[in-house]
């Protein structure tokens, strides 16, 4: 701030603090005559206006808002360039704010940091904060409990895209994943008759009652060698691999919708999951307590079972 | 007339400018000093210009009205902080006009979205059926976006006024390369790609204070 800015907001805030005290004393002086006078004279409809003072317990408080004025220009900024007896600024409450709370979790979360995940998921107050990091970073792909959305996986379940173990898990929180599935249509013939046989064999992986109706038994024939295009990925007996994410197509989990509408478009149009990296905004601790709260749901969902 | 202050309360006129000078005191003291102070008038040297499809976007998010649910002004709190990102600095929004800090915080802060581990993905999905992905959330949701193409008629005039008008060191180059990205790539551009380039431009100006 420059000198002349300084002297402008100091000769306003002068100009004001005197004007208020100044009115005050100018008003204190009544003249005798003046303060006999029982009313002002006013009459509306019979109803006089009483002359009264200030009244003393109003007049004090407007002199107590003169004084913390001038108590508060002394201690915080305000004056001026004058920085205040207190030093105090925004930036520095906020970071005393983040210290104090540094302080107080620093040890919290470098202890769990120490503790192996496998271990943390007995620390109830650990996963009580693992939970809500995950709110506040997770949920709005993975939803608030973690059973996911279509396109975003669940999980609360025990079926893994890129392994379950902890130490996969928090790769995937560090580094993110990308999965990438191309469009295969014109490689299994380019044909709406060639995609719907694969979406029905697809879908006969998981439910093989399909086979029952002659028509579906005949198209998941026809599309049964043509498989091998997408075994490449998702593996011969179509189990996935969780080195590039590939979903187990034998479960009844999916991540895209079950429907043969759902996986006719899969194949049109490939998939392209995201799951962006996390080391810059999160602390390897912190990372650490969100992958054990996620462990930890996957074994609830054993339990259950 | 016995007594001072008979004179103003019955003089209309100069009762009038006396509460004008009382009340300007506080605009005066607080606010004209801000013209002319470096942290407010002066853009972060990571600041970038809109784009032509991040201003159009940016103009769907006025008229939509955004800024009513959502703020973009991250306050020095660490709640907040630790929720959206590094707090909000004056020299941020040098550029905006009107500045989108909003005041009603129904959704979350937006100051920081394009930071965020979000994928362009997601914004669509979410843009077209916010409770596609988030099932607690109460935002409406705007399908028509993705069908209805940006109109392009106006946003070389846009470009200038902020140019001329509002100082943003936009170069007749730029805004040339713009235009011609207007008439290419961006030509069908759809109003969803347009405010999902606005978002995930926010915040970028920030990017290193995040990591």
């Amino acid at each position: 701030m420059s000198d002349f800015w300084s002297w402008f907001i100091i000769v306003i805030v002068v100009i004001n603090l005197l004007g208020c005290g100044g009115l005050l004393l100018w008003n204190n002086q009544i003249s005798a005559e003046e303060a006999a006078k029982e009313t002002t004279g006013h009459s509306f409809d019979g109803i006089q206006e009483r002359n009264a003072p200030l009244p003393r317990w109003w007049l004090f408080l407007f002199i107590g808002t003169l004084i913390f004025s001038a108590v508060y220009l002394v201690l915080y900024p305000g004056f001026g360039k004058f920085d205040g007896v207190l030093g105090w600024t925004s930036d520095n409450q906020y970071q005393k704010e983040v210290a104090v709370m540094e302080k107080s979790t620093g040890p919290l979360f470098e202890q769990y940091g120490q503790v192996a995940i496998e271990e943390l998921v007995e620390y109830p107050e650990a996963l009580a904060v693992g939970g809500r990091l995950f709110a506040n970073n997770c949920a709005i792909c993975h939803g608030s409990d973690a059973r996911g959305a279509k396109g975003y996986p669940n999980l609360a379940d025990d079926d893994w895209l890129y392994g379950g173990e902890p130490d996969q898990i928090v790769t995937s929180i560090t580094k993110g994943r990308k999965a990438a599935m191309p469009p295969m249509a014109a490689a299994i013939g380019n044909t709406d008759e060639a995609v719907r046989d694969m979406a029905l064999y697809v879908q006969s992986l998981s439910r093989p009652d399909l086979a029952k109706d002659s028509q579906k038994a005949a198209a998941i024939e026809r599309a049964k060698p043509k498989f091998a295009m997408c075994a490449a990925c998702h593996g011969q007996d179509a189990k996935g691999n969780i080195m590039m994410g590939a979903p187990d197509l034998t479960d009844t989990t999916w991540l895209y919708g079950p429907r043969v509408e759902d996986i006719e478009y899969t194949i049109r149009h490939g998939r392209s999951g995201h799951m962006p990296p996390h080391e810059n905004l999160l602390s390897k601790e912190r990372i650490h307590v969100i992958a054990a709260y996620v462990y930890s749901l996957s074994r609830n969902a054993d339990t259950a079972e | 007339m016995s007594n001072a202050h008979e004179v103003v309360e019955k003089n209309v006129g100069l009762m009038i400018v006396l509460t004008l000078i009382a009340v300007s005191f506080g605009g005066l003291a607080e606010i004209v000093p801000l013209f002319w102070q470096k942290a407010t008038t002066e853009p972060l040297e990571t600041l970038e210009p809109y784009t032509a499809l991040e201003m159009e976007g940016r103009d769907i998010y006025i008229r939509e009205g955004c800024h009513v649910c959502h703020t973009q002004m991250v306050r020095p709190l660490r709640a907040e902080t630790e929720r959206f990102g590094v707090y909000s600095v004056a020299g941020e929004d040098v550029w905006e006009h009107p500045f989108l800090w909003g005041s009603k915080r129904t959704g979350p802060d937006l100051a920081r979205v394009g930071l965020r581990p979000i994928t362009e993905q997601w914004h669509r999905e979410h843009l077209r059926d916010p409770r596609q992905v988030v099932p607690e959330s109460n935002m409406p949701a705007y399908p028509w976006l993705q069908e209805t193409p940006v109109d392009w008629d106006l946003t070389e005039r846009k470009l200038l006024v902020f140019k001329n008008a509002f100082g943003v060191p936009y170069t007749d180059e730029d805004i040339a390369e713009q235009m011609s990205k207007v008439n290419g790539e961006w030509a069908n551009a759809t109003e969803e790609d347009a405010l999902v380039a606005y978002l995930l431009s926010l915040g970028q100006e920030r990017k290193e204070a995040v990591q």
